[in-house]
């Protein structure tokens, strides 16, 4: 036997080995958000998953060099296939963590039968010694090679599906020089051969057609056609149309959908602005896809807007992506518009200035990073920004789905000083919305809404202030940065209609 | 003797350390970085014989010698009092001590002392301190203080790595049995218990600081035994249990549950609660730990007030008041000052070295002073490294290993800062029982050693750090903490040490107090300032 090919094999076949954990692991942070628990349980259960295998190669006796022919062309085949079958089970089905968990383990456990195969074949070439180092050294070699190649050159220049159908197909070429590399000992070595030959050859279609198999999963995962997609250090943000209009993204959360966000962001802007004392300077914190600030624009008084969101690809997006910028009625434009890309929280407590109007269009506290936004540390700040006369405007989640955590924020805003006024209107996109408005006094409604509504009118609108029974206040505690109960009744909530 | 790198983890971390840490370790760059302390061991300058004298000695009123905690908390309160001929002398280049920090363009971070316990009552020096700085509003009904929310530790507070997950608290419960947990609350029950605990007097029998704890035999017999022995004898026996315990005193005391008395192990968890089944609020801390307290210390005084740079080698009482004598520690040039009075703000070994009359007669009661090594380790990373389980916490800490594990710098930051870059503060206490043996151990191990031991202990928790890391900056404590070993704490030689040569020369420092803490530093410094006050012929009512 050739022992260099065999070595080179052994660094193929680990470099392959760690290139579907990266991309999994890529794949599954990519779809679900939070990298960090994605990678990490994803690379947790798949070294488990080689642990499996490395134990079960015990059970194969008897023609260990066939079954290990056998076990690359199975590693070909489901490694291959991952990417592009993960994407389509997450736009398709509901079992995205199933299906993820599920080829992590198959992977897991057939690459973890390669080396322990592969140590019994060689078993009586070398000495003990020298078969582990040399065996393990290209194993680790495999693997930095990986490490290194996956973020600098694969996932850059392929993508994750053409990255998978193309380790895929270097694990099937190594099943098929295996054949001649391991003749003397194989039983059937043209059969095998002619099943490498197969699987080559469907990869390499599917690697041809990888673009469009990237689209073509991409898309079924929003529904809609993707026309336009942009990761940033953020979040990933995309874009799609369909019959439901025009939607956002945001790390696979649905922000707006052009059909009925006008009654999120009418909802969310006016009953604010027709309350406060002044509304010459507004600020808006978070809202970077400028729809909350084109309602506050219809106001002719107002002087000022400044929007401060922290991510510039998405103020970028919605300044000079056409159709956003037509949504918003071209408000990053507006020469009343100041865009400020910084942390919400550092801009209040370093700008002393105060505001007529303050709109908090966080994402919802999913995590303790987000629930920082929703305690009574940021409200008691955002109080001392706030005007004699002015109004401020929270977002917050939905009383129906997550009614304790609506009432948690209403309840930490009280204890921040507010007077506070909850409300909550249908969003059909996103089911009941909730909202509270605060203030420092009690603040009556003082000026009429502008023109061009399509959801609200003066009389309407005392509507929202109405809570039907199933959404009618729930004792909460305080959400403080030192005990953010919040993000605890949010995930408990929210898990119950998930 | 040569060890190997798993060897060495193990001597310094632990052999669970070396079994994970070094098991899936693929080859790796090192990091870059370097040792930040000078290692220079005052003591070893202090007894090489005769140092140069300056002739002329320039006068002043109160000098202060050390610009740590103590030091600059005399000079603190001699401000407050409007003595304005204060100077205080540090030997090292910046002011803080143990309590010093550290800064670069992702963070400040600290090299030392890292959090405060925020007081229950509101009264003492350290409530003044918090409340001149802001950080305290007011008390609530029941007379405990508002701290600033932002001050207090931001949840997720802490958590602990087992066997490749992370779990949330400081107590294991994950796996723990039953039985376990129902010692642990007998054990809670017993620390309530001691918390409540008043003598005749109406003084809490373990206090914050030591000096207003209750002297009474009932309670200061616990100094005699070790905190293992008494964990023994009163059957505390889950390892879950000694594990918190041990840690416990390697947080507080730099060594386990059998260097520290029992006085000391419980004083950990009853002082800083009241017992009355109200927890107090926790810790406060900043990015850069506690010098942000020293920062506030010296914001007090006039910039030329504080000598950098500056060895004390001599102080001698005369005849209305003292010769200091000192060394500029960049020169060798040497200084001399003829101070009215003078508070030596320095740790028992250095001034058994500085004091002229103790250079004559070694004072009996010095070799009952014990101080453990430390070594702090300043990592900063990219973005933060990726974690199974319970989410990054502010105080993350390793079951299996013998370093504390690490603190994020940022954490009390208010960005919303899930990712990006941060520093990472690991200490490991060196907790061996013989000092001298683990100084040496310390001092032996240089950056190429200390880097591998660092990230062998990262490592274990979190296997994507290594390319994350872009420095690291390891610092080595050799007397870093004062150990309350039993009998010391109650004991003759800590009192004996506390008093005053002369009517002009006044002591202070963490280790009169037997416990390395903030609280400790600062009533010894306010103390001695009071006595400095005093000497001056100034009526001014105690802070006490
Ligand atoms: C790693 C570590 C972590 C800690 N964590 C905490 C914590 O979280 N919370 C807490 O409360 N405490 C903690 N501590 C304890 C900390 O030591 C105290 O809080 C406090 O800083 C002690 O101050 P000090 O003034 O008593 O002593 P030191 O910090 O020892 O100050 C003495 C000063 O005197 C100077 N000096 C010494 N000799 C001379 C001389 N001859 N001439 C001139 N100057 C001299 C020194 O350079 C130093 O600046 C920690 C300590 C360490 C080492």
């Amino acid at each position: 036997m050739n022992k260099t090919l065999l070595f080179f094999t052994v660094l193929v076949i680990a470099t392959c080995g760690l290139i579907y954990e990266l991309i999994a692991g890529a794949l599954a942070s990519y779809l679900l958000g939070d990298s960090i628990t994605q990678f990490s349980t994803v690379i947790g259960s798949y070294l488990f998953a080689m642990g499996i295998g490395s134990w079960l190669s015990r059970f194969i006796e008897r023609g260990v060099p066939q079954r290990f022919v056998e076990i690359e062309l199975g590693v070909a085949l489901v490694g291959g296939l991952c990417a592009p079958m993960l994407f389509l089970t997450f736009a398709l089905t509901d079992i995205f963590r199933v299906a993820l968990y599920g080829s992590v383990l198959v992977i897991g456990t057939l690459v973890g039968l390669e080396i322990p195969l592969l140590l019994r074949i060689l078993k009586d070439e070398l000495k003990f010694k020298d078969l582990v180092s040399q065996v393990l050294t290209f194993d680790y070699l495999g693997a930095l090679a990986a490490s290194i190649s996956f973020p600098l050159l694969f996932v850059p220049k392929l993508g994750l599906v053409r990255t998978s159908l193309l380790f895929g197909l270097l694990n099937a070429l190594v099943g098929l020089w295996s054949t001649w590399l391991l003749a003397p000992v194989l039983a059937h070595p043209l059969r095998l051969r002619v099943k490498a030959v197969a699987l080559s050859l469907f990869l390499v279609v599917g690697l041809v057609l990888g673009d469009r198999l990237t689209n073509f999963s991409e898309e079924h995962l929003y529904a809609d056609d993707v026309v336009h997609a942009t990761s940033s250090p953020y979040q990933r943000i995309v874009l799609t149309r369909g019959k439901r209009g025009f939607s956002l993204y945001l790390n696979g959360n649905l922000q707006f959908s052009s059909l009925d966000e006008y009654r999120y962001h009418e909802a969310l802007v006016h009953p604010a602005l027709v309350r406060a004392g002044k509304v010459e300077r507004v600020l808006v914190l978070g809202g970077g896809d400028g729809l909350a600030a084109r309602e506050i624009l219809k106001y002719p008084e107002v002087k000022n807007v400044t929007l401060v969101d922290l991510d510039p690809a998405m103020t970028g997006l919605a300044t000079r992506y056409d159709e956003l910028a037509e949504l918003n009625a071209h408000a990053m434009a507006d020469p009343r518009m100041h865009v400020i890309n910084t942390d919400a929280m550092e801009y209040l407590r370093e700008k002393p200035e105060t505001w007529d109007v303050i709109v908090v269009d966080f994402p919802d506290p999913n995590n303790f990073s987000l629930g920082k936004l929703y305690t009574t540390g940021f409200y008691k700040l955002l109080k001392r920004r706030l005007g004699p006369e002015g109004v401020a405007v929270i977002q917050s989640t939905s009383p129906m789905f997550a009614r304790r955590s609506f009432w948690c924020i209403d309840t930490t805003l009280k204890a921040a000083g507010f007077w506070t006024q909850p409300y909550h209107a249908l969003v059909p996109s996103f089911g009941e919305w909730g909202y509270v408005l605060v203030a420092h006094e009690p603040a009556p409604p003082r000026r009429p809404m502008p023109e061009g509504l399509r959801f609200l009118t003066e009389d309407t609108h005392e509507g929202l202030f109405q809570f039907p029974m199933d959404m009618s206040p729930l004792p909460a505690e305080v959400n403080r940065l030192n005990n953010q109960v919040l993000v605890h009744y949010y995930e408990e909530e929210w898990r119950r209609w998930n | 003797m040569e060890l190997t790198r798993r060897e060495l983890v193990a001597a310094f971390l632990g052999s669970a350390v070396a079994a994970s840490g070094c098991r899936r370790m693929r080859p790796r760059e090192p990091v870059p970085g370097a040792i930040v302390d000078r290692a220079v061991d005052v003591g070893h300058k202090l007894r090489g014989g005769a140092l140069p004298r300056a002739a002329e000695a320039q006068t002043v009123d109160v000098l202060v010698v050390g610009g740590g905690v103590a030091g600059l908390s005399a000079a603190w309160r001699l401000a407050a009092a409007g003595v304005k001929d204060v100077r205080v002398l540090e030997l090292d280049s910046e002011p803080g001590g143990t309590s010093r920090s550290g800064r670069n363009e992702v963070s400040a971070y600290p090299w030392g002392a890292h959090y405060l316990p925020a007081p229950l009552v509101d009264s003492g020096p350290v409530m003044r301190l918090l409340r001149e700085m802001g950080a305290v509003s007011g008390v609530d009904a029941q007379g405990y203080p508002d701290y600033a929310e932002e001050l207090l530790i931001h949840e997720p507070e802490e958590r602990i790595f087992y066997k490749g997950d992370w779990y949330e608290g400081l107590y294991l419960r994950a796996g723990a049995s039953p039985a376990e947990l129902a010692e642990l609350e007998r054990f809670e029950a017993r620390m309530n218990a001691f918390a409540a605990a008043r003598d005749a007097k109406g003084r809490k029998a373990f206090a914050v600081p030591t000096a207003l704890s209750s002297d009474d035999a009932e309670w200061t017999a616990l100094d005699k035994v070790t905190m293992a022995r008494w964990m023994e004898a009163e059957g505390f026996r889950s390892p879950r249990l000694r594990w918190l315990v041990d840690y416990a005193c390697r947080d507080d005391y730099g060594t386990t549950a059998e260097g520290v008395s029992a006085w000391a192990g419980i004083w950990y968890f009853a002082a800083r609660q009241d017992g009355k089944g109200e927890r107090s609020e926790g810790f406060l801390s900043w990015p850069e730990g506690n010098g942000h307290l020293v920062k506030h210390l010296l914001s007090s005084l006039a910039p030329g007030q504080v000598e950098r740079n500056v060895l004390v080698h001599s102080v001698e009482p005369v005849e209305g008041g003292c010769r200091v004598d000192a060394l500029e520690a960049a020169t060798g040039r040497p200084r001399a000052y003829r101070a009215r009075q003078v508070v030596l703000a320095c740790p028992r070994f250095v001034a058994a070295h500085v004091v002229a009359p103790w250079r004559e007669k070694r004072p009996e009661w010095l070799g009952a002073f014990q101080y453990g090594p430390w070594v702090v380790a300043n990592l900063t990373l990219s973005d933060k490294p990726a974690s199974h389980g319970f989410p990054l916490a502010w105080d993350n800490v390793f079951y299996e290993s013998r370093s504390l594990g690490y603190v994020v710098a940022t954490h009390q930051g208010l960005r919303m800062d899930e990712r990006g870059p941060t520093v990472f503060t690991w200490y490991l206490p060196m907790a061996g029982l013989d000092v001298k043996a683990e100084r040496e151990k310390v001092l032996s191990a240089g950056y190429s050693e200390w880097e591998g031991l660092v990230m062998a202990d990262m490592l274990a928790a979190h296997q994507d750090i290594a390319p994350l890391t872009r420095r690291l900056e390891v610092m080595r404590w050799g007397h870093a903490m004062v150990r309350p070993t039993p009998g010391f704490l109650w004991g003759p030689a800590r009192f004996a040490a506390q008093e005053s040569l002369g009517d002009s020369l006044h002591f202070a420092h963490s280790d009169l107090g037997g416990m390395a803490l903030f609280e400790e530093a600062n009533w010894f410094g306010v103390k001695a300032a009071e006595k400095a006050l005093k000497g001056l012929g100034r009526a001014d009512p105690s802070w006490l």
